[in-house]
């Protein structure tokens, strides 16, 4: 008897279900991207080595850009019809309630927030705006907006976020934190770009080490 | 497997006149496009998780309301750091000296050593950091130096203001600075 002979196989190998993979985890890729919406205010933000995600609900955000110019930002409209309206029985401001929930973000005077909301969306551009005037500390306006926004999330959480320009100088950068002393608001996080941890220092031998970072 | 059926309609024979023509294989080679997803795939990865921007926590000491209530710290303890314009630091430990004999210059890349060196020699409990910020400094700085803070563990610093002695000090040593060149010291 003969031995059975084996049939020649072929080294080709099907791609096709490779491919199929691998083009379905592309899509999913890039239809979970979510693109940086193109932003009103410029800001480069500083690198650090913390490692925790930025919050992105119930935030107040503070923006600090290059030339000292101070904006907020709110995302709930609650909230923010409810500074609205604080602020404006508080100094009869006239502000348009339904405009103030519109705007992404507020960097006016407050002489000059009605005009500020009466500007079309999309002429609202940081580096044209004059921003919230913080650097007088008789008249610090982050303290009066701070306390409307204190009193309207009285109860529930803020995520208060300083975002700063690299190049924005410190003062600006304290009367906002004098204005977050003034209204009890004693935790804040600042928004930076992730960094590695420089090697062979103690936070890295810590890291290595398996301990857990406190934040 | 994946693949097509090119013998349109399961055999039917052809006439024995009928020419055959000739059968060309519908397969191609994926390898290339496979090659070309996965790129593409880590391309997506590295960009998604490189653009989330992180927070770092600052928590604020309450003002105290008179003097005495703030916190003591023991003297051989503190380190006092001074940030100046062109990302300068200065630094002193203890007190300053009235004419400013323990006043020394830095950057960015030296103070590390200073700090850990400080760390080293200082029993734990009594070390405290103190960061003074000069009205010349930039919000980078700032992110700067408190990053350094969490880079060499540790856990007691405070935000101060400068003092109008320490802004001029440091006001003055940064024209000397830029004046004598960079990197004297």
């Amino acid at each position: 008897m003969g031995r059975a002979k084996l049939p020649r196989k072929s080294t080709n190998i099907d791609m096709t279900a490779m491919c199929d993979v691998a083009f379905l985890l592309l899509s999913f890729f890039i239809l979970t991207t979510k693109f940086k919406p193109a932003e009103a205010i410029a800001v480069t933000t500083p690198n650090s080595v913390a490692a925790k995600v930025a919050p992105d609900k119930d935030i107040v955000m503070i923006t600090i850009d290059k030339d000292g110019k101070v904006f907020i930002t709110m995302d709930e409209e609650q909230k923010k019809e409810a500074v609205c309206n604080a602020l404006n029985s508080q100094l009869n401001l006239n502000m348009n309630v339904a405009a103030f929930k519109k705007a992404g973000f507020f960097g006016a005077p407050f002489g000059q927030m009605a005009s500020f909301l009466a500007l079309a969306e999309d002429q609202r551009k940081g580096d044209k705006l004059p921003g919230i005037p913080v650097l007088d500390s008789t008249d610090n306006q982050m303290v009066t907006w701070m306390r409307a926004i204190t009193d309207a999330y009285l109860g529930s959480k803020i995520n208060l976020l300083v975002k700063g320009d690299n190049a924005a100088k410190y003062p600006a950068f304290k009367a906002v934190i004098d204005a977050f002393k003034k209204t009890d608001q004693l935790k804040f996080q600042m928004i930076t770009n992730p960094e590695s941890v420089p090697t062979g220092t103690e936070l890295w031998k810590k890291t290595m080490a398996g301990e857990k970072r406190e934040e | 497997m994946a693949e097509m059926d090119t013998s349109s309609g399961g055999g039917h024979k052809k006439g024995p006149g009928v020419k055959k023509g000739k059968k060309l294989s519908t397969r191609v080679d994926l390898t290339p496009m496979v090659d070309l997803g996965f790129l593409l795939i880590t391309f997506f990865i590295f960009t998604t998780t490189m653009s989330q921007p992180t927070a770092m926590k600052l928590f604020l000491p309450k003002d105290a309301e008179n003097p005495e209530d703030q916190n003591k710290a023991k003297e051989s303890g503190v380190i006092t750091l001074l940030l100046g314009k062109d990302n300068n630091v200065f630094y002193y430990e203890g007190q300053l000296a009235p004419d400013g004999s323990n006043f020394k210059s830095s950057n960015f890349k030296e103070i590390r050593t200073v700090l850990l060196e400080k760390k080293a020699r200082t029993n734990e409990k009594d070390l405290v950091v103190v960061l003074k910020p000069s009205s010349e400094s930039t919000y980078r700085n700032v992110v700067d130096i408190l990053d350094e803070m969490t880079i060499n563990v540790l856990k007691r610093y405070a935000l101060v203001d400068i003092s109008p002695v320490e802004e001029q000090l440091v006001k003055l040593s940064d024209a000397a600075g830029a004046a004598g060149g960079a990197g004297s010291n």
